[in-house]
């Protein structure tokens, strides 16, 4: 499992907009790049990220990104949700060699 | 005792028949060829940035305003460079972003990065951090829900370039 670091405001306010900021370790490989043996790496990104928000009305894709070898290693994003009161939010990544991680946030709105 | 006939050139030698390149030129040909060799299969195109944008654009003419890509105009370090893309919009229901994507112009491959977005994100805006391979172009656009499509253009001058160090 890579580790991750997910980032919410630590209070939010219903109806407030936030900035979701996320980072996962990964070396995103570009598969254009030479390795000490002169042989070129093998590719090995993270393709695309997704975030669901659930709450009762159910679960809704609120952001989605594809991403590309020109993305740095360790791949950093931040977004933006409004938060319309409290739920989940669930994180995807997926990428090349079968590689898939989930992890979930709990959101909590104050009143 | 009349002077003594001149070449044209005198740091010149004077076997050098007038218009053949000096060595000095020579040099700088082949360097020139060499690198030509080494980036040209791995370096996207100017042709290749505008046929990206047009298929992102799926047909909308490609409007300049909206969007605002916000990159340092001076990297130090190709390898990871901050960008942030926010475009002007009220994202209601009726009138939102549904996408931005961003591209390069001599990285290996033209596509940086998309997004999409609905009416929950509140506000259109974007950060991550992106590798660049020279000195180059940068365009990111957005489409709207109405197909709209707008863009922003900028030039990035980078010192030191991404995937050259090997681990």
């Amino acid at each position: 499992m890579a580790r991750t670091l997910i980032n919410l405001p630590k209070s939010i306010r219903r109806g407030e907009t936030i900035e979701i900021q996320t980072l996962i370790a990964h070396p995103m490989e570009t598969g254009y790049r030479p390795g000490s043996d002169g042989v070129v790496l093998a590719r090995d990104l993270i393709r695309h990220f997704k975030c669901f928000f659930a709450d009762e009305s159910g679960q809704h894709l609120v952001f989605s990104a594809q991403l590309f070898s020109a993305i740095s290693a360790n791949p950093y994003l931040a977004f933006q949700l409004r938060a319309t009161g409290n739920g989940t939010l669930t994180l995807v990544w997926e990428g090349d060699q079968g590689f898939r991680q989930t992890e979930t946030v709990a959101l909590k709105v104050l009143g | 005792m009349p002077p003594v006939a001149m070449t044209p050139s005198p740091f010149r030698p004077p076997h050098f028949a007038p218009g053949a390149p000096t060595r000095r030129q020579a040099l700088a040909a082949g360097v020139g060829l060499g690198a030509t060799l080494l980036v040209r299969p791995t370096a996207a195109t100017q042709a290749e940035l505008t046929q990206a944008m047009n298929a992102f654009a799926a047909g909308a003419k490609v409007q300049v305003g909206r969007v605002l890509l916000d990159v340092a105009r001076l990297v130090d370090n190709g390898n990871s460079v901050p960008a942030t893309v926010s475009v002007e919009s009220p994202m209601s229901p009726g009138d939102h972003v549904t996408a931005i994507a961003i591209f390069n112009e001599r990285n290996p491959q033209t596509e940086v990065a998309s997004f999409e977005l609905s009416p929950r994100s509140g506000v259109a805006k974007v950060s991550t951090r992106i590798r660049l391979v020279t000195t180059q172009q940068l365009v990111a656009m957005a489409r709207m829900n109405d197909g709209s499509c707008w863009s922003h253009t900028i030039e990035v001058f980078v010192t030191l370039a991404a995937c050259i160090e090997t681990d």
